[in-house]
Protein backbone atom coordinates (compact mmCIF):
# COMPACT_ATOMS: atom_id res chain seq x y z
CA UNK A 1 0.00 0.00 0.00
CA UNK A 2 1.22 3.20 -1.43
CA UNK A 3 0.36 6.45 0.67
CA UNK A 4 1.23 10.19 0.77
CA UNK A 5 2.86 9.50 4.25
CA UNK A 6 3.12 12.97 5.28
CA UNK A 7 -0.39 13.41 4.94
CA UNK A 8 -0.95 10.20 7.08
CA UNK A 9 1.49 10.85 9.97
CA UNK A 10 -0.91 14.53 9.95
CA UNK A 11 -3.98 12.74 10.11
CA UNK A 12 -2.77 10.13 12.95
CA UNK A 13 -1.11 13.16 14.84
CA UNK A 14 -4.90 14.51 14.41
CA UNK A 15 -6.39 11.61 15.05
CA UNK A 16 -5.02 10.68 17.90
CA UNK A 17 -5.28 14.55 19.70
CA UNK A 18 -8.86 14.27 19.39
CA UNK A 19 -9.10 11.09 20.93
CA UNK A 20 -7.00 11.12 24.42
CA UNK A 21 -9.05 14.64 24.20
CA UNK A 22 -12.83 13.34 23.90
CA UNK A 23 -11.56 10.01 26.06
CA UNK A 24 -9.24 12.71 28.90
CA UNK A 25 -6.69 9.96 28.10
CA UNK A 26 -2.98 10.39 28.59
CA UNK A 27 0.07 9.64 26.77
CA UNK A 28 -0.76 11.85 23.96
CA UNK A 29 3.53 12.78 23.30
CA UNK A 30 4.03 9.06 23.46
CA UNK A 31 1.73 8.70 20.46
CA UNK A 32 3.05 12.42 18.28
CA UNK A 33 6.39 10.81 18.78
CA UNK A 34 5.85 7.89 16.11
CA UNK A 35 3.31 9.82 13.87
CA UNK A 36 5.80 9.35 11.37
CA UNK A 37 7.47 6.11 11.77
CA UNK A 38 4.03 4.18 11.74
CA UNK A 39 3.39 6.53 8.43
CA UNK A 40 6.02 5.27 6.60
CA UNK A 41 5.34 1.69 8.26
CA UNK A 42 1.93 1.60 6.82
CA UNK A 43 2.19 3.73 4.17
CA UNK A 44 4.98 2.27 2.58
CA UNK A 45 7.10 -0.43 4.44
CA UNK A 46 4.56 -3.52 5.47
CA UNK A 47 2.85 -6.03 2.92
CA UNK A 48 -1.11 -6.58 4.13
CA UNK A 49 -4.04 -6.07 3.06
CA UNK A 50 -6.84 -4.28 5.45
CA UNK A 51 -9.82 -6.56 4.23
CA UNK A 52 -7.57 -9.43 5.58
CA UNK A 53 -5.77 -8.13 8.48
CA UNK A 54 -5.44 -11.86 9.83
CA UNK A 55 -3.47 -13.12 6.09
CA UNK A 56 -1.08 -15.16 6.70
CA UNK A 57 1.58 -13.66 4.38
CA UNK A 58 1.35 -10.03 6.02
CA UNK A 59 4.26 -8.47 7.78
CA UNK A 60 3.24 -8.28 11.75
CA UNK A 61 4.17 -5.44 13.48
CA UNK A 62 3.94 -4.98 17.04
CA UNK A 63 3.63 -1.29 19.09
CA UNK A 64 5.43 -2.84 22.40
CA UNK A 65 5.04 0.47 24.24
CA UNK A 66 1.53 -0.23 24.09
CA UNK A 67 0.54 3.35 25.85
CA UNK A 68 0.62 5.13 22.42
CA UNK A 69 -2.00 3.05 21.11
CA UNK A 70 -3.83 5.97 19.42
CA UNK A 71 -1.55 6.75 17.13
CA UNK A 72 -1.87 3.02 15.70
CA UNK A 73 -5.78 2.64 16.23
CA UNK A 74 -5.83 5.87 13.85
CA UNK A 75 -3.33 4.70 11.67
CA UNK A 76 -5.41 1.31 11.63
CA UNK A 77 -8.71 3.69 10.27
CA UNK A 78 -6.26 5.97 7.98
CA UNK A 79 -5.52 2.46 6.06
CA UNK A 80 -8.69 1.16 5.87
CA UNK A 81 -8.75 -1.90 8.50
CA UNK A 82 -11.05 -0.51 11.34
CA UNK A 83 -13.88 1.83 10.42
CA UNK A 84 -13.05 5.87 11.55
CA UNK A 85 -16.04 5.95 13.61
CA UNK A 86 -15.10 3.45 15.76
CA UNK A 87 -12.26 5.81 17.07
CA UNK A 88 -14.90 7.63 18.53
CA UNK A 89 -15.21 4.76 20.95
CA UNK A 90 -11.55 5.45 22.52
CA UNK A 91 -11.99 5.06 26.01
CA UNK A 92 -15.59 4.44 26.28
CA UNK A 93 -16.77 1.53 28.69
CA UNK A 94 -16.05 -2.01 27.08
CA UNK A 95 -14.76 -0.13 23.72
CA UNK A 96 -12.05 -2.84 22.02
CA UNK A 97 -10.31 0.61 21.95
CA UNK A 98 -8.56 0.02 24.70
CA UNK A 99 -6.13 2.79 26.09
CA UNK A 100 -3.36 0.01 26.22
CA UNK A 101 -3.12 -1.86 22.60
CA UNK A 102 -5.44 -4.37 22.37
CA UNK A 103 -5.17 -7.34 20.16
CA UNK A 104 -8.97 -7.44 20.16
CA UNK A 105 -8.74 -4.56 17.85
CA UNK A 106 -8.78 -5.94 13.94
CA UNK A 107 -4.97 -5.64 12.51
CA UNK A 108 -3.37 -5.68 15.96
CA UNK A 109 -1.15 -8.40 16.45
CA UNK A 110 -0.65 -8.33 20.31
CA UNK A 111 -1.68 -6.71 23.28
CA UNK A 112 0.98 -4.96 25.16
CA UNK A 113 1.02 -2.02 28.38
CA UNK A 114 3.43 -3.40 30.01
CA UNK A 115 6.94 -3.24 28.90
CA UNK A 116 9.64 -5.61 27.69
CA UNK A 117 7.18 -7.70 26.43
CA UNK A 118 6.93 -6.77 22.75
CA UNK A 119 10.05 -7.42 21.39
CA UNK A 120 10.58 -10.85 22.85
CA UNK A 121 7.36 -11.67 21.65
CA UNK A 122 8.23 -10.57 17.74
CA UNK A 123 11.04 -12.63 18.43
CA UNK A 124 9.27 -15.86 18.72
CA UNK A 125 6.83 -14.55 15.72
CA UNK A 126 10.29 -14.46 13.63
CA UNK A 127 11.44 -17.61 14.46
CA UNK A 128 8.03 -18.91 13.80
CA UNK A 129 8.26 -17.53 10.08
CA UNK A 130 11.94 -18.88 10.15
CA UNK A 131 11.16 -22.60 11.20
CA UNK A 132 8.70 -22.44 8.50
CA UNK A 133 10.60 -20.98 6.28
CA UNK A 134 8.11 -17.69 5.04
CA UNK A 135 9.09 -14.43 3.94
CA UNK A 136 7.27 -11.83 5.77
CA UNK A 137 8.92 -9.95 8.10
CA UNK A 138 8.25 -8.92 11.83
CA UNK A 139 8.65 -5.47 13.49
CA UNK A 140 8.38 -4.10 16.63
CA UNK A 141 8.10 -0.56 17.92
CA UNK A 142 9.76 0.46 21.24
CA UNK A 143 10.03 3.52 23.59
CA UNK A 144 13.55 4.22 24.69
CA UNK A 145 12.38 3.88 28.87
CA UNK A 146 11.73 0.53 27.60
CA UNK A 147 15.15 -0.63 26.93
CA UNK A 148 15.62 -0.14 31.19
CA UNK A 149 13.84 -3.94 30.79
CA UNK A 150 15.93 -6.80 30.41
CA UNK A 151 13.63 -8.81 28.89
CA UNK A 152 14.51 -6.79 26.03
CA UNK A 153 18.43 -7.66 25.85
CA UNK A 154 17.52 -10.93 26.81
CA UNK A 155 15.52 -11.32 23.33
CA UNK A 156 18.41 -9.05 21.63
CA UNK A 157 20.77 -11.79 22.65
CA UNK A 158 18.55 -14.48 21.41
CA UNK A 159 17.28 -12.98 18.01
CA UNK A 160 21.73 -12.15 17.59
CA UNK A 161 22.22 -16.01 18.07
CA UNK A 162 19.59 -17.27 15.72
CA UNK A 163 20.65 -14.91 13.06
CA UNK A 164 16.78 -13.75 12.97
CA UNK A 165 17.20 -11.14 10.20
CA UNK A 166 13.80 -10.83 9.65
CA UNK A 167 13.44 -9.51 12.76
CA UNK A 168 13.51 -5.26 13.08
CA UNK A 169 13.25 -3.15 16.11
CA UNK A 170 12.39 0.45 16.43
CA UNK A 171 13.44 2.25 19.24
CA UNK A 172 11.53 5.72 19.56
CA UNK A 173 14.50 7.45 21.15
CA UNK A 174 12.59 10.60 22.29
CA UNK A 175 14.72 10.73 25.32
CA UNK A 176 12.45 11.72 27.93
CA UNK A 177 10.73 8.59 30.12
CA UNK A 178 7.70 9.34 32.67
CA UNK A 179 9.22 11.55 35.47
CA UNK A 180 12.96 12.76 33.68
CA UNK A 181 14.65 12.33 30.86
CA UNK A 182 16.31 8.85 30.21
CA UNK A 183 19.71 10.58 30.67
CA UNK A 184 18.54 11.07 34.15
CA UNK A 185 16.55 8.33 34.73
CA UNK A 186 19.00 5.37 33.45
CA UNK A 187 21.46 5.99 30.81
CA UNK A 188 21.11 4.27 27.67
CA UNK A 189 24.19 5.49 26.12
CA UNK A 190 26.41 4.30 24.30
CA UNK A 191 22.88 2.66 22.78
CA UNK A 192 24.25 2.07 19.30
CA UNK A 193 27.92 0.67 20.50
CA UNK A 194 25.31 -1.64 23.08
CA UNK A 195 22.97 -2.73 20.21
CA UNK A 196 25.62 -3.06 18.20
CA UNK A 197 27.88 -5.24 20.93
CA UNK A 198 24.67 -7.38 21.40
CA UNK A 199 25.17 -8.66 17.40
CA UNK A 200 22.28 -6.32 15.89
CA UNK A 201 22.50 -4.24 12.51
CA UNK A 202 22.06 -0.93 13.67
CA UNK A 203 21.39 2.33 12.20
CA UNK A 204 20.69 5.86 13.82
CA UNK A 205 18.28 7.95 12.05
CA UNK A 206 16.04 11.18 12.48
CA UNK A 207 12.85 9.59 13.45
CA UNK A 208 10.64 12.46 11.91
CA UNK A 209 12.36 12.21 8.55
CA UNK A 210 10.42 9.98 6.22
CA UNK A 211 12.97 9.07 3.59
CA UNK A 212 15.77 8.55 6.44
CA UNK A 213 12.26 5.80 8.07
CA UNK A 214 11.93 4.41 4.95
CA UNK A 215 15.34 4.13 4.32
CA UNK A 216 16.29 2.45 7.29
CA UNK A 217 13.27 -0.21 7.37
CA UNK A 218 14.01 -1.11 3.65
CA UNK A 219 18.21 -2.14 4.75
CA UNK A 220 17.52 -5.52 5.79
CA UNK A 221 20.85 -7.27 7.07
CA UNK A 222 20.85 -10.79 5.70
CA UNK A 223 22.15 -12.42 8.94
CA UNK A 224 21.45 -10.33 12.05
CA UNK A 225 18.01 -8.81 13.28
CA UNK A 226 17.81 -4.72 12.77
CA UNK A 227 17.52 -2.30 15.43
CA UNK A 228 16.76 1.17 14.43
CA UNK A 229 17.57 3.98 16.43
CA UNK A 230 14.81 6.44 15.88
CA UNK A 231 16.08 9.67 17.42
CA UNK A 232 12.48 11.94 18.06
CA UNK A 233 11.01 14.64 20.19
CA UNK A 234 8.08 13.53 22.22
CA UNK A 235 5.22 15.29 21.67
CA UNK A 236 6.32 16.44 18.11
CA UNK A 237 4.14 18.59 16.00
CA UNK A 238 2.43 20.37 18.74
CA UNK A 239 4.89 22.93 20.16
CA UNK A 240 3.92 23.15 24.10
CA UNK A 241 4.09 19.10 24.09
CA UNK A 242 7.38 18.89 22.92
CA UNK A 243 9.97 17.88 25.10
CA UNK A 244 7.52 18.22 28.20
CA UNK A 245 7.03 15.26 30.69
CA UNK A 246 3.79 16.25 31.61
CA UNK A 247 2.54 15.73 28.16
CA UNK A 248 2.65 11.71 28.75
CA UNK A 249 -0.21 12.14 31.39
CA UNK A 250 -2.23 15.46 30.49
CA UNK A 251 -4.43 15.70 28.18
CA UNK A 252 -5.26 18.55 26.52
CA UNK A 253 -8.57 20.96 26.82
CA UNK A 254 -10.64 22.35 24.34
CA UNK A 255 -8.51 24.99 23.72
CA UNK A 256 -5.79 23.51 23.71
CA UNK A 257 -7.09 21.26 21.39
CA UNK A 258 -7.94 24.13 18.62
CA UNK A 259 -4.36 25.62 19.36
CA UNK A 260 -2.85 21.68 18.46
CA UNK A 261 -5.10 21.30 15.72
CA UNK A 262 -4.60 24.58 14.07
CA UNK A 263 -0.09 24.23 14.61
CA UNK A 264 -0.50 20.84 12.47
CA UNK A 265 -2.73 22.34 9.68
CA UNK A 266 0.02 25.23 9.31
CA UNK A 267 2.90 22.86 9.68
CA UNK A 268 1.65 20.11 6.63
CA UNK A 269 0.33 23.62 4.95
CA UNK B 1 7.69 -39.32 35.27
CA UNK B 2 9.94 -36.63 33.24
CA UNK B 3 10.37 -39.53 30.67
CA UNK B 4 7.04 -40.56 30.00
CA UNK B 5 6.97 -36.76 29.26
CA UNK B 6 9.28 -36.81 26.72
CA UNK B 7 7.99 -40.00 25.20
CA UNK B 8 4.68 -38.77 24.81
CA UNK B 9 5.90 -35.69 23.43
CA UNK B 10 8.03 -37.02 20.53
CA UNK B 11 4.90 -39.63 20.23
CA UNK B 12 2.67 -36.23 19.51
CA UNK B 13 5.82 -34.75 17.59
CA UNK B 14 5.84 -37.32 15.03
CA UNK B 15 2.56 -36.61 13.92
CA UNK B 16 2.41 -32.74 14.51
CA UNK B 17 4.49 -31.08 12.77
CA UNK B 18 3.49 -27.86 14.69
CA UNK B 19 4.72 -29.00 18.44
CA UNK B 20 7.99 -27.42 19.66
CA UNK B 21 9.76 -27.25 22.46
CA UNK B 22 11.76 -24.48 23.95
CA UNK B 23 13.80 -25.16 27.11
CA UNK B 24 15.59 -22.82 29.69
CA UNK B 25 18.68 -24.46 29.92
CA UNK B 26 17.83 -27.28 31.87
CA UNK B 27 16.81 -30.84 30.36
CA UNK B 28 19.89 -32.67 30.89
CA UNK B 29 19.33 -36.27 30.04
CA UNK B 30 15.56 -35.98 29.75
CA UNK B 31 15.13 -33.41 26.64
CA UNK B 32 17.50 -35.38 24.21
CA UNK B 33 15.60 -37.51 22.77
CA UNK B 34 13.09 -34.89 21.25
CA UNK B 35 15.82 -32.67 20.43
CA UNK B 36 17.78 -35.31 18.47
CA UNK B 37 14.59 -36.10 16.59
CA UNK B 38 13.99 -32.26 15.93
CA UNK B 39 15.85 -30.27 16.11
CA UNK B 40 14.51 -27.71 14.08
CA UNK B 41 11.57 -27.48 16.51
CA UNK B 42 13.96 -27.40 19.58
CA UNK B 43 15.34 -24.04 21.08
CA UNK B 44 17.46 -23.56 24.25
CA UNK B 45 16.09 -19.80 25.06
CA UNK B 46 19.52 -19.86 27.34
CA UNK B 47 18.79 -18.63 31.17
CA UNK B 48 16.41 -15.86 30.15
CA UNK B 49 12.81 -16.90 31.70
CA UNK B 50 10.95 -13.68 30.48
CA UNK B 51 12.00 -13.56 26.86
CA UNK B 52 11.70 -17.46 26.52
CA UNK B 53 8.40 -17.39 27.59
CA UNK B 54 7.34 -14.14 25.57
CA UNK B 55 8.70 -15.66 22.52
CA UNK B 56 7.25 -19.17 23.01
CA UNK B 57 4.00 -16.66 22.88
CA UNK B 58 5.52 -15.42 19.86
CA UNK B 59 5.62 -18.79 18.28
CA UNK B 60 2.40 -20.04 19.78
CA UNK B 61 0.29 -16.65 18.01
CA UNK B 62 1.80 -18.60 14.91
CA UNK B 63 -0.22 -21.60 15.21
CA UNK B 64 2.80 -23.95 16.75
CA UNK B 65 2.12 -25.62 20.30
CA UNK B 66 4.78 -24.62 22.10
CA UNK B 67 6.13 -26.57 25.55
CA UNK B 68 8.55 -24.34 27.80
CA UNK B 69 10.34 -26.87 29.88
CA UNK B 70 12.81 -25.79 33.01
CA UNK B 71 13.34 -26.27 36.87
CA UNK B 72 10.43 -25.50 40.17
CA UNK B 73 9.99 -21.94 39.92
CA UNK B 74 11.72 -20.52 36.91
CA UNK B 75 8.84 -21.36 34.29
CA UNK B 76 6.25 -19.59 36.50
CA UNK B 77 7.02 -17.16 39.50
CA UNK B 78 10.41 -15.94 36.83
CA UNK B 79 8.19 -15.06 34.43
CA UNK B 80 4.57 -14.96 35.83
CA UNK B 81 3.59 -10.96 33.78
CA UNK B 82 4.56 -12.92 30.38
CA UNK B 83 2.86 -15.96 31.87
CA UNK B 84 -0.54 -13.71 32.54
CA UNK B 85 -0.26 -11.23 29.62
CA UNK B 86 1.32 -12.94 26.23
CA UNK B 87 -0.12 -16.80 27.20
CA UNK B 88 -3.19 -16.32 29.30
CA UNK B 89 -4.66 -13.32 27.89
CA UNK B 90 -4.04 -14.16 24.92
CA UNK B 91 -4.87 -17.40 25.33
CA UNK B 92 -2.03 -18.89 23.22
CA UNK B 93 -1.22 -22.83 23.19
CA UNK B 94 1.67 -22.88 25.34
CA UNK B 95 2.52 -25.54 27.91
CA UNK B 96 4.52 -24.83 30.67
CA UNK B 97 6.56 -27.64 31.90
CA UNK B 98 7.94 -27.29 35.32
CA UNK B 99 10.02 -30.27 36.90
CA UNK B 100 10.69 -30.90 40.37
CA UNK B 101 6.64 -29.59 41.59
CA UNK B 102 6.37 -29.78 45.21
CA UNK B 103 9.52 -30.87 47.06
CA UNK B 104 11.00 -33.17 44.46
CA UNK B 105 14.24 -31.06 44.62
CA UNK B 106 14.50 -31.10 48.40
CA UNK B 107 18.26 -30.69 48.77
CA UNK B 108 18.14 -27.60 46.76
CA UNK B 109 16.90 -25.53 48.65
CA UNK B 110 14.11 -23.14 48.75
CA UNK B 111 14.68 -21.48 45.41
CA UNK B 112 14.05 -25.01 43.64
CA UNK B 113 11.06 -25.56 46.45
CA UNK B 114 7.85 -25.43 44.16
CA UNK B 115 4.84 -25.08 46.71
CA UNK B 116 3.31 -21.99 46.11
CA UNK B 117 3.13 -22.58 41.90
CA UNK B 118 -0.70 -23.95 42.38
CA UNK B 119 -1.59 -20.64 43.57
CA UNK B 120 0.45 -18.15 41.22
CA UNK B 121 -1.57 -20.47 38.02
CA UNK B 122 -4.38 -20.78 39.02
CA UNK B 123 -5.74 -17.34 39.18
CA UNK B 124 -4.83 -16.90 35.51
CA UNK B 125 -8.40 -17.52 33.79
CA UNK B 126 -7.60 -19.69 31.11
CA UNK B 127 -4.84 -21.91 32.01
CA UNK B 128 -5.30 -25.44 33.00
CA UNK B 129 -3.46 -27.07 35.37
CA UNK B 130 -2.04 -30.52 34.76
CA UNK B 131 -0.57 -32.62 37.79
CA UNK B 132 -0.12 -35.76 37.15
CA UNK B 133 0.30 -38.26 40.44
CA UNK B 134 2.00 -41.01 38.25
CA UNK B 135 3.71 -41.82 34.89
CA UNK B 136 0.36 -42.59 33.33
CA UNK B 137 -1.54 -39.57 34.49
CA UNK B 138 1.52 -37.82 32.62
CA UNK B 139 0.46 -39.81 29.86
CA UNK B 140 -2.70 -39.29 30.50
CA UNK B 141 -2.37 -35.31 30.78
CA UNK B 142 -0.10 -35.11 27.58
CA UNK B 143 -2.29 -36.98 25.74
CA UNK B 144 -5.18 -34.50 26.66
CA UNK B 145 -2.86 -31.49 26.03
CA UNK B 146 -1.50 -32.38 22.64
CA UNK B 147 -5.33 -32.72 21.61
CA UNK B 148 -6.38 -30.16 23.09
CA UNK B 149 -3.95 -27.15 22.60
CA UNK B 150 -4.17 -23.84 25.60
CA UNK B 151 -2.20 -22.11 27.73
CA UNK B 152 -1.90 -24.57 30.30
CA UNK B 153 0.79 -25.98 33.17
CA UNK B 154 2.45 -28.82 33.70
CA UNK B 155 3.53 -30.14 36.94
CA UNK B 156 5.89 -32.72 37.28
CA UNK B 157 7.56 -34.46 39.54
CA UNK B 158 11.66 -36.09 38.80
CA UNK B 159 11.76 -39.01 38.03
CA UNK B 160 11.25 -42.49 39.32
CA UNK B 161 8.23 -42.27 40.73
CA UNK B 162 5.57 -45.44 40.78
CA UNK B 163 3.24 -46.10 38.56
CA UNK B 164 -0.34 -46.49 40.59
CA UNK B 165 -2.61 -46.63 37.86
CA UNK B 166 -2.01 -49.94 35.81
CA UNK B 167 -3.16 -48.51 32.42
CA UNK B 168 -3.29 -44.92 31.18
CA UNK B 169 -6.05 -43.27 32.28
CA UNK B 170 -8.74 -41.24 30.38
CA UNK B 171 -9.17 -37.67 31.79
CA UNK B 172 -10.85 -34.23 31.28
CA UNK B 173 -10.73 -31.22 33.24
CA UNK B 174 -11.97 -31.58 36.26
CA UNK B 175 -12.94 -34.91 36.40
CA UNK B 176 -12.19 -37.44 39.00
CA UNK B 177 -10.08 -39.98 38.29
CA UNK B 178 -11.38 -43.28 40.73
CA UNK B 179 -8.01 -45.21 41.81
CA UNK B 180 -9.82 -47.27 44.38
CA UNK B 181 -13.41 -47.01 44.94
CA UNK B 182 -13.70 -48.03 49.31
CA UNK B 183 -17.38 -47.80 50.39
CA UNK B 184 -20.50 -45.84 49.12
CA UNK B 185 -20.86 -42.43 50.50
CA UNK B 186 -18.18 -42.87 52.50
CA UNK B 187 -14.52 -41.32 53.42
CA UNK B 188 -12.05 -40.49 49.99
CA UNK B 189 -8.59 -39.29 49.94
CA UNK B 190 -8.25 -36.18 46.50
CA UNK B 191 -4.96 -35.49 45.14
CA UNK B 192 -3.34 -33.81 42.68
CA UNK B 193 0.21 -34.30 41.69
CA UNK B 194 2.49 -36.12 43.20
CA UNK B 195 0.35 -36.38 46.43
CA UNK B 196 -1.09 -39.15 44.88
CA UNK B 197 1.36 -41.67 46.02
CA UNK B 198 1.48 -40.19 49.47
CA UNK B 199 -2.36 -41.00 49.65
CA UNK B 200 -2.36 -44.22 47.87
CA UNK B 201 0.39 -45.36 51.06
CA UNK B 202 -1.64 -43.56 53.73
CA UNK B 203 -4.28 -46.09 52.85
CA UNK B 204 -2.64 -48.80 52.39
CA UNK B 205 -0.33 -48.27 56.01
CA UNK B 206 -3.45 -47.03 57.91
CA UNK B 207 -5.42 -50.16 56.89
CA UNK B 208 -8.34 -47.90 55.70
CA UNK B 209 -10.27 -50.45 53.75
CA UNK B 210 -13.43 -48.37 53.15
CA UNK B 211 -11.93 -45.31 52.06
CA UNK B 212 -11.84 -44.28 48.47
CA UNK B 213 -8.96 -42.73 46.63
CA UNK B 214 -8.96 -39.96 43.59
CA UNK B 215 -6.99 -37.60 41.71
CA UNK B 216 -7.64 -34.50 40.07
CA UNK B 217 -4.79 -34.07 37.38
CA UNK B 218 -6.47 -31.83 35.27
CA UNK B 219 -7.92 -28.56 37.11
CA UNK B 220 -9.01 -24.77 36.21
CA UNK B 221 -10.68 -21.89 37.36
CA UNK B 222 -13.75 -22.58 34.72
CA UNK B 223 -13.79 -26.39 36.24
CA UNK B 224 -15.05 -25.38 39.31
CA UNK B 225 -18.71 -26.23 38.87
CA UNK B 226 -18.04 -29.41 38.13
CA UNK B 227 -17.02 -30.15 41.71
CA UNK B 228 -20.08 -30.07 43.23
CA UNK B 229 -21.75 -33.56 42.28
CA UNK B 230 -18.60 -35.17 43.08
CA UNK B 231 -18.44 -33.72 46.51
CA UNK B 232 -22.26 -35.00 47.32
CA UNK B 233 -20.98 -38.85 46.24
CA UNK B 234 -18.77 -38.59 49.44
CA UNK B 235 -19.27 -38.09 53.02
CA UNK B 236 -15.77 -36.56 53.45
CA UNK B 237 -13.26 -35.48 51.36
CA UNK B 238 -9.81 -35.28 52.34
CA UNK B 239 -7.62 -33.87 49.89
CA UNK B 240 -3.65 -34.08 49.63
CA UNK B 241 -1.45 -31.69 48.28
CA UNK B 242 2.40 -31.01 47.68
CA UNK B 243 1.99 -27.66 47.97
CA UNK B 244 0.98 -24.91 50.86
CA UNK B 245 -2.82 -24.62 52.04
CA UNK B 246 -2.72 -20.86 50.82
CA UNK B 247 -3.88 -20.63 46.94
CA UNK B 248 -3.08 -24.32 46.76
CA UNK B 249 -5.67 -27.48 45.41
CA UNK B 250 -8.09 -27.52 48.69
CA UNK B 251 -8.11 -24.01 48.91
CA UNK B 252 -9.52 -24.52 45.14
CA UNK B 253 -11.89 -27.20 46.37
CA UNK B 254 -13.58 -25.22 48.72
CA UNK B 255 -13.91 -22.02 46.64
CA UNK B 256 -15.34 -24.77 44.27
CA UNK B 257 -17.93 -25.84 46.86
CA UNK B 258 -18.47 -21.81 48.73
CA UNK B 259 -22.08 -21.55 48.42
CA UNK B 260 -22.83 -25.08 49.35
CA UNK B 261 -22.74 -25.49 53.76
CA UNK B 262 -23.35 -29.10 53.65
CA UNK B 263 -20.41 -29.64 51.25
CA UNK B 264 -17.69 -27.03 52.94
CA UNK B 265 -18.04 -29.19 56.40
CA UNK B 266 -16.40 -32.54 54.31
CA UNK B 267 -13.64 -30.69 52.99
CA UNK B 268 -10.47 -31.47 55.25
CA UNK B 269 -7.31 -29.54 53.52
CA UNK B 270 -4.06 -31.45 53.68
CA UNK B 271 -0.88 -29.01 52.55
CA UNK B 272 2.61 -28.73 53.41
CA UNK B 273 2.84 -26.56 56.20
CA UNK B 274 4.99 -23.06 55.68
CA UNK B 275 7.72 -24.09 57.71
CA UNK B 276 9.06 -26.50 55.31
CA UNK B 277 10.35 -23.36 53.75
CA UNK B 278 13.78 -22.87 54.31
CA UNK B 279 14.72 -25.78 55.22
CA UNK B 280 16.13 -28.60 53.19
CA UNK B 281 15.61 -32.39 52.99
CA UNK B 282 14.74 -35.57 51.15
CA UNK B 283 11.64 -34.93 49.63
CA UNK B 284 10.37 -37.80 51.59
CA UNK B 285 11.46 -35.87 54.73
CA UNK B 286 10.39 -32.51 54.56
CA UNK B 287 6.79 -34.28 53.57
CA UNK B 288 6.88 -36.08 57.03
CA UNK B 289 8.20 -32.28 58.37
CA UNK B 290 5.50 -30.21 56.15
CA UNK B 291 2.83 -32.86 57.80
CA UNK B 292 1.64 -34.54 54.67
CA UNK B 293 2.59 -37.74 56.20
CA UNK B 294 3.58 -39.99 59.13
CA UNK B 295 6.66 -41.60 57.48
CA UNK B 296 7.86 -44.11 54.94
Amino acid sequence: MMLDTKELANRIRKNSLKMVHRAKASHIASALSIADILAVLYGEILHFNPAEPNDLTRDRFILSKGHACVAVYATLAEVGVIPDAQLDTYGDDFSWLMNHISHKVPGVEFSTGSLGHGLPFGVGKALAANVRAQLWQTFVLLSDGEMDEGANWEALMFAAHHKLSNLTAIIDYNKLQSLDSVANTLGLEPLAAKLHAFGCAVHEIDGHDHGQISQSLKRIDSNRPTVIIAHTTKGKGVSFMENRVEWHYKNPNDEQLAVALAELRVSYA
Amino acid sequence: MRNAFIDELVVAAEKNNNIVLVVGDLGYGVVEPFAKRFPKRFFNAGVAEQSMMSLSAGLASEGFHVFVYSIANFPTFRCAEQIRNDVDYHKLPVTIVAVGGGVAYGNLGYSHHAVQDYALIRVMPNMLIAAPGDPMEVRACMRYLTHNPQPSYLRLGKSGERCIHSEVPEVYPGKWLSIREGDQYGDTYLTTGAALEIANQSINDAKLPGWSLNSVPLWSMSTKQAQVSQLERYSSVHTIEDHLMDGGFGSWLLEAAYTRADLLVKIKIKAIDSKVCGLVGKQSTLNVVGGLFDGY
